[in-house]
């Protein structure tokens, strides 16, 4: 059963046998408006939690996704390069950014569940 | 074909949908034939044809028009764009202020308008003469000890401040890392230091808007190269802690660039020698009143210190006797020299060299110090009138710009976009909107001093007026605009999603 994490950046990660799926939030897509490009990481890449790994760019402006944990990049969400909508209609589902193999599972700790980002939203508006 | 659909105005009953003298103008290329010429060329000499197989076969693709119907295309795009000989320009950051007429009359002397780079120097003297006086001036109203008058524009100006901070950092030994950039700097300013090869520390604002010297303080250190400091800036204040900012980057052995773009605001007032400046550009295309936006050529002339002054780039002009030549390479620029290099080709902008001469010759020294003054209390008496209506994020008194949010717009329904459309149906242009991006929806005016009171009063008439309208419940008035621009709303997600960057012919 996969576990749904959320970060204060705005960021995603349900993990499931130790790979995770990262996208943006829901929150994140309303807030940056049409999303009209996603430049995404290498498949292959090994990535530090916080790096800037992807860029997610809208009408308004163009935003920098930090990763919430460290791993190997093993796959990307290839249909975004053509339909960044995706970002826009399914945030926490069809517009995931990326997968990552996850190579220290306790930083999972420092993240929030749906509940803890739900209210940390509620705190920013 | 082309995609992008977009709402054209509101009909107006006309039979051939113009407006006036507003005439729905097609593509140059959608007007043009094949064969048509607007020049007429003589028939070519009978020789033998060497070109076989690439001769072309088929059309060039270059719509064949008469002079009078090319004259008259470009003439209505024109009609179509707002300039600052149309109306007020409130676009903050970005200086519209008046582009006197002397100027252009000073640039058109024959003398000087018709040179040629490639001119013997000893018949380009006046010109090298011009290049040299406004050096002087720019030297003088800075208190600096060097400058470089080639950078082609305020980023460029930026560009060749942080190489010439690297420069003096190698002949240290060592070019250090990072370049730290305040969250109140110009956008360009991280762009130029990632340029230079160096990584980009934000500095954070503190609630009133200006740089967190704790902060700052948290972040020197042995590879700190240099600061880049807007100053004032963009949220319309000035540093006030500049000089303590500077004793603190030059005691960890880094350097000072203050980005000059808002230079105008102080001109003629602040020596920024005095505030520890290492390096600066000034963008004669805003404070020296050189016609600006839709593409023209900016100058953005660098000022240097003592300390960074022999590390400016090449070419420049010096002055032996009565003669004038331009130092071109190493060799003549002598042995305590150390250029950088060179960033341009020539000389610089030597056109907007000279209206900027013309401006600070016809204002004089004490002109520009009433023009920033003017620039400020425009700004301020903006500040002061609208703050209660819309929403000032920082307490006045402000500089030469005044930064307001969308508080004022909360729960409405109608958002800073929607603001800024609105106000082009009541003939202006809109101010600058998301920017600065430390307060949320941004509108940031800047009036310049060319705006006389009766003009402000009617602009912040206007501004009260539509924010009642907004407050009033009525936001479907602000989702329509703008109702009377030749297209209304562009779908910027699809042009963005699916731009279409060149015409081609539409299937028959």
């Amino acid at each position: 059963m996969a576990k749904i994490y959320f970060s204060e950046e705005h960021e995603w990660i349900s993990v499931e046998g130790g790979v995770g799926t990262v996208g943006i939030t829901e929150f994140a897509q309303e807030q940056l408006g049409d999303v009209v490009f996603v430049e995404l990481p290498e498949v292959g890449a090994t990535i530090d939690k916080g790096d800037d790994v992807a860029v997610v760019e809208s009408v308004k402006a163009a935003s920098e996704v930090y990763s919430p944990v460290s791993g190997e990049v093993v796959e990307i969400n290839e249909e975004l390069a053509d339909a960044p909508g995706l970002v826009n209609q399914h945030a926490e589902g069809d517009g995931w950014f990326y997968k990552v193999d996850l190579s220290d599972d306790s930083e999972l700790d420092d993240l929030m569940t749906r509940a803890e980002y739900d209210a940390f939203v509620e705190g920013l508006e | 074909m082309n995609e992008i659909h977009v709402a054209a105005s509101a009909p107006v009953g006309t039979v051939t949908g113009n407006r006036g003298l507003i005439v729905e103008e097609p593509l140059i290329f959608e007007q043009g034939t094949d064969t048509g010429s607007g020049v007429d060329l003589p028939e070519p000499f009978d020789v033998p044809d060497r070109l076989g197989d690439f001769r072309r076969t088929g059309p060039i693709g270059l719509p064949g028009l008469a002079e009078p119907q090319v004259v008259r295309h470009y003439t209505r795009l024109s009609q179509k764009n707002y300039s600052i000989d149309a109306g007020f320009y409130p676009l903050g950051s970005c200086t519209m202020k008046y582009n006197p007429r002397l100027n252009e009359k000073i640039a058109r002397t024959p003398g000087l308008g018709d040179l040629h780079p490639f001119q013997p120097v000893s018949t380009a003297q006046g010109a090298l003469a011009v290049i040299h006086t406004l050096a002087g001036w720019l030297m003088e109203l800075t208190g600096m000890a060097g400058v470089a008058m080639s950078p082609a524009a305020g980023a460029h100006g930026e560009l060749c401040g942080v190489m010439a901070i690297r420069a003096a950092q190698e002949a240290k030994g060592n070019p250090r890392k990072v370049i730290l950039v305040p969250e109140s700097a110009h956008g360009t300013n991280p762009a130029t230091a990632a340029l230079c090869g160096y990584s980009v520390v934000a500095i954070p604002a503190t609630a009133e808007g200006r740089v967190d010297i704790a902060a700052l303080k948290a972040k020197l250190n042995d590879d700190v190269a240099g600061i880049m400091l807007t100053n004032p800036n963009t949220c319309g204040l000035f540093e006030r802690d500049v000089r303590e900012i500077a004793e603190l980057v030059h005691g960890a052995g880094a350097f000072f660039y203050m980005d000059g773009a808002n230079f105008n605001a102080i001109i003629g007032r602040v020596k920024v020698a005095d505030l520890g400046v290492d390096a600066m550009h000034i963008n004669l295309h805003k404070t020296f009143s050189t016609p600006h936006g839709g593409g023209g050529p900016g100058a953005g002339p660098t000022v240097f210190s003592e300390a960074l002054a022999k590390f400016a780039p090449l070419p420049f002009v010096k002055k032996s006797g009565e003669t004038f030549e331009l130092v071109e390479t190493r060799a003549q620029a002598g042995a305590d020299a150390q250029p950088f290099g060179r960033m341009k080709g020539f000389h610089g902008q030597f056109g907007v060299m000279l209206r900027a001469l013309s401006y600070a010759m016809a204002l004089g020294k004490d002109g520009l110090k009433q023009a920033s003054g003017d620039a400020v209390l425009n700004a301020n008496y903006i500040l002061a009138r609208l703050k209660d209506t819309l929403s000032a994020p920082f307490e006045g008194p402000c500089m030469h710009e005044a930064l307001f949010d969308d508080g004022f717009l909360k729960d409405t329904g109608v958002t800073t976009l929607d603001m800024a459309k609105a106000l082009i149906d009541e003939g202006y242009h809109p101010m600058t909107m998301y920017f600065p991006l430390v307060v949320h929806g941004a509108l940031l005016i800047e009036p310049t001093e060319t705006e006389s009171k009766q003009t402000l009063d009617l602009f912040i008439e206007t501004m009260q007026a539509l924010a009642a309208k907004a407050k009033s419940g009525d936001s479907e008035f602000f989702h329509a605009a703008p109702r009377l621009t030749p297209r209304r709303r562009l779908d910027e997600t699809l042009a963005a999603r699916k731009p279409v960057l060149r015409w081609s012919q539409k299937a028959d």
